[in-house]
Order: C-alpha cells, then structure tokens, then sequence
C-alpha cells in the first residue's frame, strides 16, 4: 500500500473499462501521461513507462463522495485533508465534498477559501460545502453567494439538522441565487429526543433510548414540501428509513430537483447489531431495522436514492472506547466503501456492476454539476482499477485515515479497489 | 456452577441458573438468622463495588452480602459527570483491576456499561443496575420473594406497574419472569410502555383493576419525581388516580394479591403507606432476600468452586 506522485507515464493495460457515463464496457488499454488521459484503445507501451496489469480487473472512474468530514480546521487528531485524501484514495475516491461543521465551520468566504487554498496540494479534489447558517446555529444564513464564488458547492448543516421550517424556507429560496442544492440532515431534534439508537424491539431489549423513524421521516416531508413550493434543489443526505424512502420516491413523481444518498453503512447493518453496543456503529441518524435496510436496497435498485455517500466521520478512540451514551456519533467509511457496496447490492441483490459504479461516479457528480466525462482524451486523470470478485477481510492494516472507528474491522468483503490514480497521483493497494 | 462467568442480565439467561441461584439464596438465609452471621465462603476473594451512580440499599445490600461471606471489599464511588471531565471509564477501571482483584459490583447510568467494561477487564462482573437496561440482582431477590411466597414460579401471573420504559428492575424481571415460566402484564401511562414491549412476550394493560383481578402479585414501581417535571405524568394525584396501589382498590378486590415494591417508595402516590405496611406486602422479605440473593451470587460466581474444594 502506497502513495506516489506519478513521475512517468502510466498504462493501465489487459482490462476492461466501464465507461458509466456512456454505459459502455470494453477491453482496452489507457496511457495516462502528465497526470493526464492520453491514448484509450490497442497501442504499444512507449519508453519509460509502468505498466500495470489490470488482467481481469475492470477500469473505470474515479468515485465520488459527497459527504465527508475531513475535521480540517479543528480537529486534526482525527483527520486532515491530506490524511482524508489518503483513506479516500484507499477507498478509490479521486472528489469529496467536504461537510462544514469544522471549528470554526465553514460559514465564512473566507473559511471556503482556506479549504480551497489548503486542498490544492491535495492528491484528490476537494470541495467544501458551506454552512447555510452562521455558526451552524439555525437562525441567520450564510453568505452564500460570496461563498460559492469561492468554492463552495452546497450548503448543509450537516450534523444540526434545521429546526426552523421558517429559516428552512429562506435558505431554500435564497439558494435559488446560485442554484445548488441544500443538504438538510433531517431530524427532528424534538422527536429524536435522547435517543441513541434506532427505536425499536431491539433498543427496548438493550434499554437504550431510542430515535423513532419518524424524527427523520417528518423532516424530510418538510423540506421535500418546502424545496417544491419555493422550488428549490434539495439533496437529502443518509437516508435511513423506508418511510423517508417512499416520500422522496413519491416527490420524484413530479419534481426534477430532488436527489437523496444513502451510506454503505444503512445498507449494511441493522439493528441487531447493536445488541453488542458497539460504539462504532453509534451514528446519526441511526441504523435502522432489516425492514428499513431492505427498502434502501429497494431505493437504490428503482433510483428512488440517486447515490451513495460515506459520511465518513472520523473520531479518536477516546471519543468511540467509552460508554454508548458518551460515544460520539459517526464511523469512517471510504476504505471500505466498495467492498461493502458491492457486496450488499452486487453479489446479495444482483445490481449490475455498471450501475452501482454509476452510483459512486457519475451520479453523484452530476449532482454537483462536476464533469462526468472521465474518459475523453485529455482530462485530467480520474481512475480506479478495482477486482469486483475478491473476496476479502477488512482489517486495521487497510485503514488509512487518521481515525479507526470503522465497525467493518473483521467483516468480509466483496470487492476490492486496486488502484486509484487522481491529480497525477497514484495508489497503490497491492 | 454457573453457566456465564458474569451476571450482566437475565436476558437468555439459563433457567436452571436462576434456579441454583434462587435454592443457594434460601440455604444463605438460613445463614442470616443464625446469632453470627457469617460464613469463610469468599475469605481471600477481593470484590470492588464500582458504583458509578447513587445507590443506598442495593449498596449496602451487597456490602453486607459480602461481608457475610467474608470477602474482603473496597469501595468506589464517582459521579458520571465528574468521570466525564477527568479519567475515562476505562483508565478507571484497569487502574483498579491492576490491583489484583477478583470480583467488579458495578452500578452505571449508561446501558451496556457492564458488557463494555468486560472488554477491559478480566475479573468477574456483576451489573448491579446498568441504566434503563438491567437490574438482574433485584429481578432475582424478586423472584426469590415469590419462590418464597407461592413455592413456584411456573404459571404465577405477575403485573408490573408503573414506569416500565425507564426501568431497568421492570426489563430484568420481564426477562427473568417469562424463563421461569410466570406469566408478565404490565401497567402505567401508555407513553411510559416501550411501543413494542409485546415482542417481549407480556401484555399490557392500561386498568389497574383489572391487572389486579387478574395477578396474583403486583410489582409496585417507583415513580420517580424528575418524570413529572418532564411532563411525561401530569401530576402525583393524577397518577395516584389511575395507577396507585391504594388501599381503597386492594380492598375493593377480594382476591388476596401479593405486594412488592423495589423501594424507595413514593407513599400516597404509587403506593398506599397503609398498603405497604399492611398484611399483602412483602417489602421487607424483599431486602433481607436481597441480601441472600446477593450471597448466592457472588458465591457462586466468585468461589463456589474453591470452598467446595477444601
């Protein structure tokens, strides 16, 4: 396991491409040279060149990940923007956005350039998302112009859902200046309560408080109403409820605008689970029942939900090794992300393989009106050669983050990311 | 000898345990009536009662098991806030098992806190109260109580009344109960009845009337005040009203029903003073059975083996 900044040119030789954006599959060779598409089809190798051999291996885009918190400023114990763009890598992630709720967050055009000025040097591309409110507190809103001149390609208060349909309202409309979507955690603080875990049979056996469904499935009524009638963009982010699920399924009907992720964690676990009060799988919003996971899967496959995202949420032991109501909410997700969607939506529920690589790549980044056409001749280079059909066991070993509360640590795999290539960057994970 | 090396609840737990248990518990009675109190069952065993939350009787309770068995104790008493700010949950505990100690009492206001602390620690853990989860020591001085009293469990039909979703004595005695055959139903204010408490095996009903007519016991549960200033009852007299125990409703029902409270009490608003004094109560046989219970546990789990060697 390796990072090197690619100093010759690069074949990726003897695979085959995915091409989601075409939905095309085909066996051929790519030279990537100066960090840069250069020759996709049958050629000889030119001098000075590593070959890598992608022998039964498949080439395709590099992921994107709209939802993860690199702690960058604040926290640098846990994680940092390079130290994030190395488990990205890992997980063969080439874009990330960024969640605000840093210390200071990001609420400023000014705390959106410093991530913009600091990830420059990054291996991969990095895109903050702002704060829709001052200080994350729910009453004023940002500068959101200001901020999206300097980068910012959404905004959320990614962690302190909005409590105020009132406010919910202006930052809907006023987004409407720049047209990008809001990202609105959906949970009624109010209902969620104390709870800590999803509530249910299984919270009631391990007396633990539990966060009904419906603390998330009320707010993303409100905002999928509110996103409708201003007629705003709305991004709902980790979905975890099939009640959720069937409202954005039916406010799809009949508007463009809406999209909605899914972690690879909801589609993976379910409550049982928790019986061992494993602080690693504590996250918010909860896990939920095998009903609930069933219909993500279901949402995935009809395109209720438009992609997946980690939420990668990197936390020191400290914050995870105590008791389950100290613990913090959240578990880190991008190395193992392939493996885990794969698994669940590939080898268990027989999605094609070009259709969950759509969810990780050109989905998402249409969302965000970033490029998905990865695969012209002259782009900057955004790859990953993963082996769909390795079976494998995550360990500490494959953890490349700065933080280690990943509840997959012993958990097999299906799936496996090979290579990443990303701003001229090369990972290797063999 | 036991099943589990640890006593952290009675969910699964085996039924032929909590019968050992409840039959060692009785020949430990014996032993609390006798002019010296004291058996060398546990000399030599080093038990720490790590209370992490206030406690009084089920404190002193086990302190007095374990000085009825000779064990040497120590004890350790921290408030969750102040352990929040300085050492972890961890430090502490290895700090104090480094010690050389055989046997952890521990009292937590967080569920799971006993299992989480057997990822630290290899010494023998007892939960003596684990937050709104389980109280498994007080659910088997419970049962001891009716074994006592009905010379069975099989078949014996209990209501639990009161606050069942913040109680962790109403989830241990659902569990225990319903391994040893008796039958559960519970009842208080619906939005204090966890919405799926039926996957559990028991019923519920909202008439204390007609629970009563029905049970041969009643556990009485505390209704603790911070749940009124929550709004979650309305009011004590309100309370009193639908669910208290009253001394007019025992007497109203002809059938002979057996009283149990887990103190402390709230006189006049769960239950009657008259009804807990009074001839159906057994609130007292509960204590003492709760020391025995407790000398039975911790013989069995911490040195059963070594005295039955000598």
């Amino acid at each position: 396991m390796s990072l090197e900044k690619i100093s010759k040119n690069v074949m990726l030789k003897g695979g085959t491409i995915i091409d989601p954006y075409h939905k095309k599959e085909y066996k051929s060779d790519v030279l990537i040279k100066d960090g840069k598409i250069f020759e996709i089809g049958d050629f000889d190798p030119p001098k000075s060149c590593e070959i890598i051999d992608c022998k039964g291996k498949i080439i395709t885009h590099g992921f994107c990940d709209l939802h993860v918190h690199f702690r960058e400023p604040g926290r640098e114990d846990k994680e940092t923007l390079q130290t994030g763009s190395i488990a990205a890598m890992a997980g063969g992630f080439t874009r990330v956005c960024v969640m605000p709720n840093t210390n200071p967050p990001l609420d400023t055009p000014e705390s959106i350039n410093f991530i913009i000025k600091k990830a420059e040097d990054a291996p991969i591309h990095i895109h903050p998302i702002g704060a829709v409110s001052k200080g994350q507190d729910g009453k004023d809103i940002t500068e959101m112009g200001l901020m999206h001149k300097e980068g910012a390609v959404a905004f959320s208060d990614d962690g302190l859902p909005i409590q105020d349909g009132g406010i919910m309202r202006i930052a809907l409309e006023y987004s409407k200046l720049i047209d990008v979507p809001i990202i609105n955690h959906a949970e009624d603080e109010c209902l969620r309560d104390e709870g800590l875990m999803h509530e249910g049979t299984i919270s009631t056996r391990l007396g633990l408080p539990g966060n009904p469904d419906l603390a998330e499935s009320s707010m993303v009524h409100r905002d999928l109403e509110l996103a409708d009638f201003v007629g705003a963009k709305i991004h709902i982010p980790h979905v975890s409820s099939a009640k959720a699920v069937d409202l954005i399924r039916k406010m799809k009907k009949h508007k463009d605008d809406v999209t909605a992720e899914v972690t690879p964690h909801h589609l993976f676990f379910n409550d049982e689970d928790l019986i061992s009060y494993d602080t690693n799988l504590k996250v918010g919003p909860p896990i939920r029942t095998e009903n609930d996971r069933k219909s993500l899967i279901d949402a995935v496959k009809d395109g209720t939900i438009d992609c997946i995202a980690t939420d990668h949420a990197p936390h020191t032991i400290e914050d995870k090794e105590t008791t389950f109501d100290l613990a913090a909410f959240g578990m880190i997700g991008l190395e193992s992300c392939f493996g885990t969607v794969n698994k669940v939506l590939c080898k268990d529920s027989k999605m094609d393989l070009m259709d969950l690589i759509s969810f990780l790549t050109n989905r998402p980044r249409e969302i965000m009106g970033f490029d998905c056409d990865l695969f012209s001749v002259g782009s900057s280079a955004e790859i990953v050669v993963i082996d769909p059909e390795q079976a494998w066991v995550f360990s500490r070993e494959n953890i490349k983050s700065r933080s280690i509360n990943s509840p997959y640590i012993g958990k097999e795999l299906f799936g496996k990311v090979q290579y990443t290539i990303s701003r001229s960057h090369l990972y290797k994970s063999v | 000898m036991l099943e589990n090396k640890h006593l952290l609840g009675l969910e699964g737990y085996p039924g032929k345990d909590i019968q050992t248990i409840i039959e060692t518990a009785f020949n430990f009675r014996e032993v609390l009536d006798r002019p010296i109190k004291k058996v060398p069952s546990l000399q030599g065993v080093t038990i720490v009662n790590l209370f992490f939350e206030n406690s009084t009787r089920t404190r002193i309770s086990f302190e007095l098991a374990q000085k009825r068995l000779s064990a040497d104790t120590v004890n350790f008493s921290a408030s969750s806030s102040s352990l929040k700010k300085g050492e972890s949950f961890k430090d502490t505990s290895q700090n104090i098992e480094a010690m050389k100690i055989d046997a952890v009492v521990m009292r937590h206001p967080t569920p799971g806190a006993p299992k989480h602390l057997t990822n630290f620690i290899d010494s023998v853990i007892i939960n003596a109260g684990d937050g709104t989860h389980e109280h498994p020591t007080q659910a088997i001085l419970d049962m001891m109580s009716l074994y006592e009293k009905f010379g069975k469990l099989k078949g014996l039909k209990v209501g639990i009344i009161g606050d069942i979703i913040h109680s962790r004595v109403a989830l241990s005695n659902i569990y225990g109960l319903k391994i040893m055959g008796a039958e559960v139903t519970l009842c208080g204010p619906p939005n204090l009845i966890p919405k799926n408490i039926s996957e559990l095996g028991v019923k519920y009903s909202k008439d204390i009337d007609e629970v009563m007519e029905w049970a041969d016991a009643l556990n009485v549960l505390r209704i603790q005040k911070e749940r009124m200033g929550r709004g979650l009852v309305p009011s004590t007299r309100e309370y009193r009203s639908f669910f208290g125990i009253t001394s007019e409703r025992l007497k109203n029902h002809k059938k002979e029903i057996v009283i149990m409270h887990p103190g402390p009490m709230n006189r006049g608003v769960e239950i009657d003073g008259e009804v807990a004094d009074g001839d159906q109560a057994i609130i007292l046989d509960q204590v003492l059975n709760g020391v025995a219970s407790r000398m039975a546990i911790l013989y069995l789990l911490c040195g059963g083996k070594k005295v039955e060697g000598e």
